[in-house]
């Protein structure tokens, strides 16, 4: 696959937008691991929701 | 289960608990299907091989107005029906709707720069999809700043109706004013005007991204959910100790 003389601009959209959505990806998986966390240290504290549901509910 | 039972966050997240590994899948097997497709399809006679820039622009121009409109939808849950999922669908999509954004601004600038000779230029489409990116950001800034998600949703519903304005600029604003950006190839009355050796990577790639988009969505307002648990239990737990 021969992209000519403008390959630079080619190679620079679709490596741009692999890191963009890889970026966003990691960022969910990120902060979904942080709330999980942060609710596991809650309930270990004794605080828990009225429904009694934990974070292994989830 | 039906609808009105994802009012209910619980269910909710047990309903995209089951999902979300499906959805994904798809998006990965469709993403690597349409990035073949874009790989393997031929130059075109006057851009040569940067219409391959199409294959990921377009996809990303349609979703950061796709996406505006979702939380359009959601702003209206939020302020007529006080749906309890509305902010959050609304508050989860900003962010993927600025990327996709950013990914229509400047793929299209690395497509401009070859084609037209200039990365930016001060035109209706350009600018307005500008103005758009912008009001993502100043949306997240909004939400940000209100530390109470409740406070902060109708103030956030509000101004995303008033940006809704912008969608129909965006999309007409190629035949409303003599542009530098082309007017629609697909979208449009007569049907697409792009060969179907293009036409067909093109909605593929596009697909891909709206799952990507969905995927993403629901698994951003899982996680806001679970935010708004957090800060809950939190205010709870000061309140304990207080008393």
């Amino acid at each position: 696959m021969a992209l000519g003389p403008h390959a630079v601009f080619v190679v620079t959209s679709y490596a741009l937008a692999t890191a963009v959505v890889l970026v966003l990806i990691g960022w969910i998986a990120v902060d979904y691991r942080r709330q999980k966390a942060r609710l596991r240290e809650l309930e270990a504290g004794g605080v828990t929701r009225r429904s009694g549901r934990g974070v292994a509910d989830i | 289960m039906t609808l009105i039972d994802l009012a209910n966050p619980t269910r909710f997240l047990q309903l995209t608990a089951r999902i979300l590994p499906w959805l994904a899948a798809a998006t990965a097997i469709l993403l690597l299907v349409g990035l073949y497709q874009a790989a393997m399809a031929p130059d075109d006679y006057q851009q040569g091989a940067t219409v391959k820039i199409m294959f990921i622009h377009v996809p990303n121009a349609w979703l950061a107005m796709f996406v505006w409109g979702v939380m359009s939808l959601a702003a209206l849950g939020t302020l007529v029906w006080r749906h309890p999922l509305a902010d959050v669908a609304a508050k989860a999509a900003a962010p993927i709707g600025a990327a996709f954004t950013f990914l229509a601004l400047v793929t299209g600038s690395l497509w401009g720069r070859p084609m037209w000779g200039t990365y930016w230029e001060w035109d209706a489409r350009l600018t307005s999809v500008l103005i758009l990116f912008l009001m993502y950001l100043g949306l997240i800034a909004l939400w940000r700043a209100v530390e109470d998600p409740s406070r902060a949703a109708r103030a956030a519903a509000v101004l995303t109706l008033v940006g809704a304005l912008n969608l129909p600029i965006i999309k007409f604003s190629v035949d409303w004013w003599n542009t530098l950006h082309q007017p629609a190839s697909v979208l449009r009355m007569g049907g697409p005007s792009l060969d179907r050796s293009f036409l067909i990577p093109l909605l593929v790639m596009a697909v891909a991204f709206s799952l990507l988009f969905v995927t993403l969505h629901l698994a951003a307002m899982r996680n806001e959910i679970l935010r708004r648990r957090v800060r809950s239990l939190q205010m709870m737990q000061a309140s304990r100790r207080s008393a």
